[in-house]
């Protein structure tokens, strides 16, 4: 940008608080629209999300799922690809999951199948998002419209697939059968004496995804193709002109992005579901966007982001539970503003930072 | 046969109704240089808008205003966001659409309490079908009867507005001052800055005719072709009429090929439901709900390949130093 | 003629930030002639033509056309008080046809139809009285370059320019068309127009200006009667101190062939021979010099070469392998691993990736050596040693590692990209368009590190759209015309002659 520089804390730190500082404003705003009182709103949602362990352990519960999806979204970011198919790419994820599970929860125990439940998932959810990316490489169809696509496509083939094929026998409900405890993910309660999460479904996913945060920072950062994909999505022609080959960078990105994606999938189905069932992704791959935006696409800043909005679900929760006119659609308007302020927007604060912040400039600045 | 032909044909016209408005309205958006993949949000807000109002004063036109209203506000968001503050425009897109889904959902819980929509509409409150001159007398001929008293008479005036709407694009683009600018700003920007132009009030301009046009669309849906609004009702007719916009490479007269063919696709696959093929059985309802999406993919893959968009096409205009 | 100038600023004076762009600018600019302004890049000719389109406004200062004082708020009001502009870069909407752009924001009323009949009218008015003759109906990108111009000067005209700007207009022309260019000049000025020519070119200057008016350092240094003046005496104001006009080297060596280009043709996406049937060596310790206006073939010919581009066919040999371009699709990073470096000619669009930091620049390219590596990571620490290094050999400045390459000027972002080709020791160096945007001191360093390879036995192909350069540093020279090598002369050969070559006359195929 050619305009100031500003310090790094300003540009990591300061930016995002004020976008997400707008966002609830506004929320603050609509929340007022609809007869109710924001400051009341707030101190309800704080208390649901943190102020009981029960509460806490929704809130990381739902975090993990965002851990996932907002690392595949910044991962596709980081090669200049929007990858809004995370969705999709979870719900398929379901599927690998529920196979390892349903085939081995009878004969051994969780950690055998765990491996298992966990590739069958990333390599579903790489699977859904191989198609978008092999024709935005070769093709040059924008992988926005074919992955927004692919999660319609997603939609009917998981309702089909669970209504028609993988119902439990002689059930009515489009859900499998439930997992034996050799598919189930044991909860955080059942292995940290320390604290007591009630019956929140918080479970060991969520160390996954921390483990999976730190290999996104590896990869992004301190690898050959981390460099590659970084490149790519800065500058694709000095890219080329650098030997790197965009239809495997285009494709290899959506794979992890895909895999990550897919990976979520755990966290519900051997996690907390034990068994798989319809919309079980209910709209957490859009949130990855949210979080990703507002995580500025780094890891630490992902973990973060995926908290505050676990925190806002299950404060949301609890909020229409204490004030049903706050129906939980609201978490979907803040949401949208959150994408508005910190993606569209995020620039909107820049000019007057720049005038607070006068930074010396080099002498390379010259004039034109 | 020729009787079901024509029932079929009157049914893609009412399902390509909106998918045309709103490609039309893309198509302006995304010739200055506008992407907008909010379509879907804006559609739906107007829908929310027209429902509300249309219920309340039991006056479709006010309705109709009442959706434009909305669909323009949020396209000024987007206008707001992209144009304005240079930000990205799919994100702001992928914004406009959430909000959309929220607030409408919300308010139309506090409003009409009843899980989200608004009560069927009153008398007055919906758009009824016209009836062409002389359709009753002309019914009986053979063929063009038929077409003229079934086909093309009997609709609702939004129907008409919409297909008139290509022609007057096509005039709008290509034999007017605004549409010349509109064309060229969504090419080289720079050019236009430097004759003179605001590149910024133009863009403003292209971001508002597609609020219009979307704010019909959406109206459309909820106060002319049912009777009131429901949650989600635009079920992802917005990215179709994007697809459509690829597919049609930005011109009007393509656009309204391609939205009859996704409406024609519609229309088969309702009728198609439940129905035996022969040597292959009974389709699954999911797959005629996934049809129009794979269609579009492949459409997408195939035909259009690299379909070239106006040059300057997501970009935000930024002077550069000479 | 009235002694009213047509132009006169009065202590114009315009900052970005810390920069200084325009420092107390003066300058009158009288009725009818036609003033040259000079300067080196970075000198603020551009800015200040800028604020006379109003593009920007001035912080300080006064503005006067024909007498009176003048605010120049944006491009609208410039074009009302007479002031057309012809821009470096078109501003032309390619998928228009010529008159399309013309009336582009003068087309008479809401509808087009009664302004397109009154353009058509007008622009034969204006064929005959200056000899701009263009179809009006083609499109601009079936134009060649110099007709595509033609059409920037008719829409300053159409829309009534007294005063017309002109900003390096004769860097995508032959010699040819740009002597043209001054004699349709020439006819402007007896019409009783003011042209400002903004250019870095002395021998244009000299050539066709009336007056001259020097700029460095954002501050107007002098203003001279061109009849009495010399390019030399322009140089050393346009520089402050005397400059070397001429590259100081030795005799070449040659030796053996490093590179050799054989029947190579590529075609473009649109189905067009860009690059026809070329062929030419290149040996260790000479540098062969391409010759050619930009857009006959050259920066596909380097592109090719590089692995880039898709050639349709002929071979190439490096070193002794010679790979079928037409048969085996190469890559870059293929014709790296045979020893052949690549400076692009565009180093923003291809040559560095601005938003990584100086050392991740430093091995773009050769990002996969396994001496970057340690396992499955990169080895960070080495590669921020060797940026160092890099830096501290090629005075890069500021000598950061960290700090972002958009940071840095455009000589030492040139560096670096330099530093990078140069040290990984190629047997062949394929050079493009290597001080474009670049100040003079860097100029002169870039040079010397290019006569330090040739004269360490490498191999270099030069392009460059400055013929000076290319006199200056080439052994041989070789021009392109067409997509074809028209002539191979020697680097002392009659720039008269070689301009001829260049514009494709007494051509013959190499």
């Amino acid at each position: 940008m050619s305009a100031g520089q500003l310090p790094r804390w300003v540009d990591f730190g300061l930016i995002p608080v004020l976008n997400l500082v707008a966002a609830f404003l506004v929320s603050g705003l609509v929340v007022l629209l609809i007869g109710e009182n924001p400051l009341e709103a707030v101190r309800i949602l704080l208390w649901g999300s943190l102020g009981f362990g029960e509460g806490i352990g929704f809130t990381l519960f739902y975090a993990t799922n965002f851990i996932f999806t907002g690392l595949a979204v910044a991962v596709a970011f980081h090669a200049g690809l929007f990858n809004i198919g995370g969705e999709g790419q979870a719900y398929i994820g379901g599927l690998g999951v529920a196979w390892a599970c349903l085939a081995f929860d009878h004969y051994v125990p969780w950690w055998v199948t765990m491996p298992f439940a966990l590739a069958g998932a990333a390599i579903m959810g790489a699977a859904w998002a191989f198609i978008p990316a092999w024709l935005q490489a070769k093709r040059g169809s924008h992988v926005v419209i074919t992955t927004i696509m692919f999660n319609f496509i997603a939609a009917a083939l998981m309702n089909y697939l669970l209504v028609n094929i993988m119902v439990k026998p002689g059930s009515m409900q489009p859900e499998t059968r439930t997992f034996e405890a050799g598919g189930r993910l044991p909860f955080l309660n059942d292995f940290m004496p320390g604290i007591d999460f009630g019956t929140a479904p918080v479970n060991l996913a969520l160390i996954i995804a921390l483990l999976a945060s730190l290999a996104v920072w590896l990869i992004v950062w301190r690898t050959r193709l981390g460099y590659e994909i970084r490149a790519f999505g800065a500058n694709a022609t000095a890219a080329v002109y650098a030997g790197i080959s965009p239809v495997r960078v285009i494709v290899v990105t959506m794979l992890i992005s895909g895999g990550l994606a897919g990976m979520m999938a755990i966290n519900e189905i051997m996690g907390s579901q034990h068994r798989l069932l319809l919309e079980f992704v209910t709209g957490y791959g859009f949130v990855g966007i949210a979080v990703a935006l507002m995580g500025r696409a780094h890891p630490v800043g992902i973990v973060l982001a995926a908290i505050l909005f676990g925190m806002l679900y299950q404060g949301g929760a609890e909020l229409s539970f204490e004030k049903p006119a706050i129906t939980r659609d609201m978490i979907i308007v803040i949401q949208g503003l959150v994408i508005l302020f910190a993606g569209a927007l995020e620039h909107m604060f820049r000019p007057a930072l720049v005038r607070f912040f006068t930074f010396s400039r080099t002498p390379a600045q010259q004039a034109g | 046969m020729f009787e079901t032909l024509i029932l079929i044909m009157d049914s893609t016209v009412r399902l390509s109704t909106p998918l045309l408005l709103a490609c039309l309205a893309g198509l302006y958006s995304e010739r200055s240089g506008v992407v907008d993949i909010g379509l879907e949000g804006k559609m739906l807000g107007a829908a929310f808008g027209a429902g509300a109002v249309a219920f309340v004063t039991g006056n479709a036109w006010l309705g109709l205003l009442a959706g434009i209203a909305v669909a323009i506000a949020l396209a000024l968001v987007h206008g707001f966001a992209s144009i304005t503050n240079r930000g990205n425009q799919i994100v702001s897109g992928v914004a406009i659409n959430f909000l959309a889904a929220g607030l409408t959902a919300l308010l139309g819980q506090t409003w009409f309490r009843q899980g989200g929509r608004t009560p069927p509409l009153p008398e007055g409150g919906r758009f009824g079908n016209i009836e062409l001159p002389f359709a009753d007398e002309v019914r009986d001929i053979p063929v063009l009867g038929g077409i003229y008293s079934e086909l093309l008479s009997g609709h609702n005036i939004l129907v008409y507005v919409a297909f008139l709407a290509v022609p007057v694009t096509w005039w709008i683009l290509f034999r007017t001052r605004f549409g010349l600018r509109l064309r060229a700003v969504g090419e080289n920007p720079a050019a236009v800055d430097t004759a003179g132009i605001s590149v910024v009030w133009l863009r403003y301009r292209a971001v508002i005719a597609c609020g219009i046009l979307t704010g019909i669309a959406g109206s459309y849906l909820s106060i002319a072709q049912s009777s009131g609004f429901i949650k989600d009702m635009t079920a992802g007719k917005g990215f179709i009429a994007l697809a459509a916009l690829i597919f049609a490479k930005w011109r009007p007269a393509n656009a309204m090929f391609a939205c009859l063919l996704f409406g024609f696709l519609d229309a088969v696959a309702i009728r198609l439901q439940g129905q035996e093929i022969p040597g292959v059985g009974e389709v699954p309802v999911q797959f005629f709900q996934a049809l129009p999406y794979i269609l579009t993919v492949i459409l997408l893959a195939g035909f259009i390949g690299k379909a070239i968009p106006p040059k300057a096409s997501g970009i935000p205009y930024l002077k550069e130093r000479t | 003629m009235s002694d009213t100038p047509a132009i006169e600023l009065r202590n114009i004076s315009k900052s970005f930030g810390p920069v200084h762009a325009n420092r107390d600018i003066d300058l009158v600019v009288r009725k009818g002639s036609i003033h040259g302004i000079v300067g080196e890049n970075g000198a603020g000719k551009s800015t200040l033509m800028s604020i006379l389109y109003g593009f920007y406004q001035a912080d300080r200062g006064d503005i006067l056309v024909d007498g009176r004082k003048v605010h120049i708020g944006d491009s609208k009001t410039a074009i009302s008080l007479g002031i057309g502009m012809v821009h470096q870069h078109f501003m032309l909407v390619d998928n228009f046809t010529v008159l399309e752009n013309v009336i582009l924001g003068a087309e008479g009323g809401s509808l087009l139809a009664g302004g397109v009949s009154k353009a058509r009218q007008e622009l034969r008015h204006l064929e005959e009285g200056y000899g701009l003759k263009v179809d009006p109906d083609t499109l601009i990108e079936d134009l060649p370059v110099g007709l595509q111009q033609r059409v920037e000067i008719l829409k300053a005209l159409f829309r009534g320019a007294e005063i017309l700007i002109l900003d390096e207009p004769t860097g995508v022309l032959t010699p040819s068309e740009a002597d043209h260019l001054f004699r349709i000049l020439q006819v402007l000025k007896d019409e009783g127009k003011t042209v400002l020519l903004i250019t870095h070119k002395l021998r244009e200057i000299m050539a066709v200006t009336d007056t001259v008016s020097v700029m460095r350092r954002g501050e107007m240094v002098a203003t001279r009667k061109t009849s009495e003046t010399s390019m030399a005496e322009l140089a050393e104001l346009m520089v402050g101190r005397s400059v070397l006009l001429r590259v100081d080297k030795k005799p070449a060596k040659p030796k053996e062939t490093v590179l050799d280009v054989s029947g190579l043709t590529v075609t473009d996406s649109r189905g067009v021979q860009v690059v026809k049937d070329v062929s030419f060596t290149v040996r260790a310790g000479e540098i062969v010099g391409i010759a050619g206006v930009s857009g006959n073939g050259q920066s596909e010919l380097l592109e090719t070469l590089a692995g880039i581009r898709r050639a349709t066919a002929g071979t190439v040999t490096i070193d002794g392998e010679t790979i079928d371009l037409g048969e085996t699709p190469v890559d870059p990073a293929e014709m790296r691993g045979k020893s052949m470096g690549h400076v692009p000619e565009d180093r923003h669009r291809m040559g560095l990736v601005t938003g990584f930091q100086e050392y991740e620049n430093a091995i773009l390219g050769y990002h996969n050596d396994p001496v970057y590596s340690k396992g499955f990571l990169l080895d960070i620490a080495k590669i921020r040693d060797a940026a160092r290094s890099e830096i501290e050999k090629y005075d890069i400045r500021p000598p950061d590692c960290l700090l972002k390459t958009a940071n840095f000027s455009g000589g030492n972002q040139q560096k670096i990209v330099l530093a990078r080709e140069i040290e990984r020791d190629p047997t062949v160096l394929l050079v493009g368009q290597p001080t474009r945007g670049v100040d003079i001191g860097a100029i002169e360093f870039i040079h010397k590190r290019l006569i330090e390879m040739r004269d360490a036995g490498k191999g270099i192909l030069l392009v460059s759209v400055e013929l000076d350069e290319i006199r200056g540093l080439a052994d041989r020279v070789l021009v392109m015309f067409d997509g074809r090598i028209v002539g191979e002369r020697s680097p002392e050969t009659d720039e008269g002659e070689l301009g001829l070559l260049m514009a494709g006359v007494h051509g013959e195929d190499a």
